[in-house]
């Protein structure tokens, strides 16, 4: 017989502390069928780790809409009248790390993931936030 | 409708700027425009001649083309001389026998210089210094010959001289009058320009008359008045132009005494349907051999015939120049010969300076000056003069050299509206008003807009003065602070970063900043920390402040790809090395392409490939090519003279050095160089930052040049240096730009807002005036001393290795990077073929 966890949890873990890089971004692949919790579909997650800010850690979507390519984890972290943001390394527009927002163009809107630390390993649900 | 016929005669660059300033207006389809032009090609720069000499070809010097003729709808008749005006009939007879009539017709024919009358003067090695055929019979003529003499010493003859000069001869310069340049300047400017150009190594006979030239064994004897000889291999005849009016002669148009065709204020001949315009027209007894009065003419005929009104009543003929490397200035009546005139002079012999004021009787008003050996006064000498300024209480300041400080300024505030600021464009204060009041915020967006400064530069102090008064008065703040991180320029912060030897960009940001940074000041301290102490861009403090393809040191494409250039110095490539680069490519599955800078560039690798590829291609001897960074791209070069028969230096040993050199310097901006062999220039030198033209005596050097949106031109800097010179200068050049540059700025635009621009930068580089020479030598030294490969350096440390993973909890790829076949290579699918992939079939 198969064991279920009894109490699942969407958290789920997908990488080391170890493996971010301070003041820039690493990408992950997340979701899928998942045994401790809920299965979700596969994405390209990227986090930015900033250490004196709070939260310290940011998970939003490696896909830049408007690039139309899997790149924002290798975007620069740039500060934009006081707000956190990632600017794409495409064409440059800026995505609000909190709540994944274009700052160029209202209509568009990164998803933004709940990320957190679970000791030194490095948490998410892979499920992205509502708006 | 039917279109007037306009006939002009003479395609110099009045004639030219005539049918420049005919093409801006709508009034142009009125005229069905036919050009006579007596030498083989359309008009070109006669004022840089000289250049021609100096690595300038005929196509660099050219003002009119063909095709841009053919676009304005013009008939451009090449090699057709008109040799006759039926002014009954209205019609132009060519040499050729061709008949046109004409509406219009103006006379834009010019000049021919002067040959005086001296026995012998006909000789096959006399020479005239006139268009581009004058010069390539020179240069002929040089090549076995040892002296030339040029008979005249005024503004042309020195010119002449000067050629004479850098074709490697023994220069003379012979004239009639008793000093040097006799219409500009006065006794004592004239004899300290002659003491300066003696010890050029220019002889100087001034108060000689020629009497006889004649054959000697081969050579060509001088004989002058008083007994005297002398040798000479060849002769330049500079003796002044005359009008060319042979044409208003023969067809009965009125002529001044000694010649010229009588014009009006409307540029209107004794004909009332021919003008004339330039060099030949003749306006109450003077001809004005300069070019801006020429252009102010052919404006007011454009004018005209466009039916407004517009009258020249004559010309300031100040003229501004360099002779020989003399600085040589000369202001309205530079001889004092106005009633009461004078004058206030400051002679500096051990330097070689003479300034010399002319005022009015009561010393209020400025009516001339004279200015030799240093003209740093000129233009603000001129301004008084021109706009009729009063004089400051001790006018003697104004040419002193001053005691302490800031000699005193003549605020742009004090200038009228009508003030002409730049001479060579005609821009007035009141367009640079305007520009500003327009939306120019920045000296370049000004030059831009209203070509002011973008002929000689000598107005650029000026020009910068009135933008930046007007731009306060705006209260507009001249904010050129990095970003809203850093309340400095990048210049400023280059300093601080230097002095306080910071070495990070969390310090340089706790220190002298606010807030997390951008992405903006980020990679511009990145770039300042680079070039001052060339640490390893993924040295722990350095990650995060990069672009990505800096990050990756690699070249990010659109669908989230690589693209890798490994360098190939001066273009040079082994077999072996290039069946390495073809390996490398199949294995991967790379899309190749030669790149302009004589490279190949391999795309569509996965981030996670680049360790791999650059494995193998640091394994075959590459090293990384710097594509992702703004710094020293590549140095182009043509074959030289190990292989092209044309060659005169080995230019690709010279790229090979240069490129090795400055590997690896972080700059403000990208920066390209090449290398040509030959003044046939294969290389394209001319459109890069630094570019090199080898010459029979070393290299010639220019500056600041770039292709892309905003083509530009290179300038000329210095000529025939040895290597070691050369390389000095470009040391200079390019740390002084690295220091002082705003962030992504290119070199032509940095420099055209340098205050003084390049004779500013001449004067840097090559005089040391800031006496940073050493300093920048010294800090070359440094950044080619500490070069590594950055590629060897990463795929060695293990710490470095780990970002170039896709996903750093999966080994797996990025599904969505997906490519198709194209012309036998791979490129990035587009969204439908995606689709298409992803669904099963």
């Amino acid at each position: 017989m198969t064991e279920v966890a009894i109490n699942p949890t969407p958290w789920q873990p997908v990488c080391q502390r170890s493996d971010l890089v301070a003041e820039s971004g690493v990408c992950v692949l997340a979701g899928g069928v998942s045994v401790t919790g809920p299965s979700t579909p596969r994405r390209s997650i990227a986090l930015f780790f900033i250490p004196d800010s709070d939260p310290q850690l940011y998970a939003v979507d490696n896909w830049d809409p408007i690039a139309g390519a899997g790149v924002i984890a290798r975007g620069l972290i740039a500060e934009v009248e006081g707000e956190l943001t990632v600017a794409s390394p495409l064409y440059k527009q800026h995505f609000r790390l909190r709540d994944g927002q274009c700052l160029e163009d209202p209509e568009i809107r990164l998803a933004t993931y709940p990320a957190a630390f679970d000791g030194d390993t490095v948490v998410i649900i892979p499920m992205p936030e509502p708006t | 409708m039917v279109k007037q016929k306009l006939i002009v005669i003479g395609n110099g660059m009045v004639g030219h700027h005539f049918l420049e300033q005919l093409a801006t207006r709508p009034e142009r389809e009125l005229f069905e425009v036919t050009i006579y032009c007596a030498e083989p090609r359309p008009a070109y720069d006669r004022v840089h001649l000289s250049e021609y000499f100096a690595g300038r070809t005929a196509d660099d010097l050219a003002l009119g083309r063909v095709e841009q003729y053919r676009d304005w709808g013009y008939e451009l008749l090449l090699n057709e001389t008109a040799v006759a005006i039926d002014r009954e009939k209205r019609l132009v007879t060519s040499a050729s026998g061709q008949e046109r009539s004409y509406d219009r017709l103006v006379l834009a024919t010019g000049s021919y210089p002067f040959v005086p009358p001296i026995p012998g003067h006909e000789h096959g090695k006399c020479f005239v210094y006139r268009t581009l055929e004058d010069l390539d019979a020179i240069r002929a003529a040089s090549e076995n010959a040892r002296t030339g003499v040029v008979v005249g010493g005024g503004l042309l003859g020195l010119e002449a001289a000067n050629a004479l000069k850098e074709l490697g001869l023994e220069a003379h310069v012979v004239e009639f009058a008793r000093g040097l340049m006799s219409v500009q300047l006065d006794e004592g400017g004239s004899d300290v320009l002659r003491n300066k150009i003696e010890s050029l190594g220019v002889a100087v006979h001034t108060g000689t008359a020629t009497e006889l030239i004649e054959e000697c064994d081969g050579r060509l004897r001088m004989q002058f008045k008083g007994g005297r000889k002398l040798l000479t291999d060849l002769i330049v005849f500079s003796a002044g132009i005359r009008p060319e009016d042979r044409l208003a002669r023969t067809a009965g148009l009125e002529l001044g005494e000694r010649g010229g065709i009588v014009i009006d204020e409307d540029c209107r001949t004794s004909d009332e349907d021919i003008f004339a315009i330039g060099e030949c027209a003749l306006y109450q007894s003077r001809v004005f051999g300069l070019v801006a009065p020429g252009y102010t003419m052919a404006r007011n005929v454009v004018a005209q015939l466009c039916g407004e009104s517009a009258s020249f009543t004559g010309a300031d003929m100040s003229t501004k120049l360099k002779l020989l490397g003399v600085q040589v200035g000369s202001i309205g009546d530079a001889h004092g010969r106005t009633d009461g005139a004078a004058a206030i002079t400051f002679v500096d012999e051990q330097h070689g300076i003479y300034k010399r004021m002319i005022t009015d009787a009561e010393g209020s008003k400025l009516l001339g000056a004279v200015l030799v050996g240093d003209t740093s006064d000129y233009d603000q000498l001129l301004q008084y003069h021109l706009n009729d300024i009063d004089l400051p209480e001790h006018p003697e300041q104004l040419i002193l050299p001053a005691a302490d400080g800031e000699p005193p300024a003549l605020g742009a505030g004090s200038l009228p509206a009508s003030a002409t600021i730049c001479s060579c464009h005609n821009v007035s204060k009141g367009q640079v008003v305007d520009a500003v009041q327009g939306g120019c915020c920045t000296l370049g967006e000004v030059k831009d807009a209203t070509r002011a400064s973008t002929g000689c530069g000598g107005c650029s102090a000026l020009l910068k003065n009135i933008v930046d008064e007007e731009l306060a008065a705006l209260g507009m703040e001249v904010n050129n602070h990095l970003c809203p991180h850093f309340e400095f320029t990048r210049q400023e912060l280059f300093h601080i970063v230097q002095v306080e030897e910071i070495r990070t960009f969390s310090q340089l940001l706790e220190q002298h900043g606010n807030g997390h940074g951008c992405e903006v000041c980020k990679p511009a301290v990145a770039s300042i920390l680079a070039s001052l102490w060339n640490d390893h861009i993924h040295r722990r403090p350095h990650v995060g402040l990069q672009d990505t393809n800096d990050t990756f040191m690699a070249n990010m494409q659109k669908n989230g790809s690589y693209s890798v250039v490994p360098r190939v110095p001066g273009g040079e490539i082994t077999p072996d090395k290039l069946i390495v680069l073809g390996q490398v490519a199949k294995k991967y599955n790379l899309y190749t392409k030669i790149t302009g800078g004589q490279r190949v560039d391999l795309f569509g690798a996965r981030l996670e490939q680049l360790p791999d590829i650059w494995r193998e291609l640091i394994d075959a001897g590459f090293e990384t090519g710097h594509a992702y960074g703004k710094s020293l791209r590549t140095v182009k070069s043509c074959v030289g003279s190990t292989w092209c028969r044309f060659g005169v230096q080995d230019s690709v040993a010279m790229a090979l050095h240069i490129e090795n050199r400055y590997k690896g310097l972080r700059s403000p901006h990208k920066i390209k160089m090449a290398v040509s062999g030959c003044t046939r220039e294969c290389a394209e030198a001319q459109s890069k930052d630094v570019g090199v033209i080898a010459t029979e005596n070393g290299w010639n050097l220019f500056v600041c040049g770039n292709g892309g949106m905003r083509p530009r031109h290179a300038d000329l800097f210095a000529t025939d240096l040895d290597d070691e010179t050369l390389i000095r200068y470009i040391d200079r050049f390019l740390m002084f730009y690295v220091r002082t540059a705003d962030k992504l700025q290119r070199t032509s635009v940095w420099m055209e807002n340098l205050e003084g621009g390049l004779d500013y930068l001449r004067e840097v580089v090559i005089e040391d005036k800031l006496g940073l020479g050493e300093e920048l030598e010294a800090q070359m030294a440094n950044v080619v001393g500490t070069y590594q490969c950055e590629w060897k350096t990463a795929i060695n440390d293990p710490e470095m290795l780990k970002r170039f993973r896709q996903f750093v909890n999966t080994e797996e790829q990025d599904e969505r990077i997906v490519f198709v076949e194209e012309r036998g290579q791979p490129r990035p699918a587009r969204e439908a073929e995606i689709v298409k992939v992803a669904e099963p079939a």
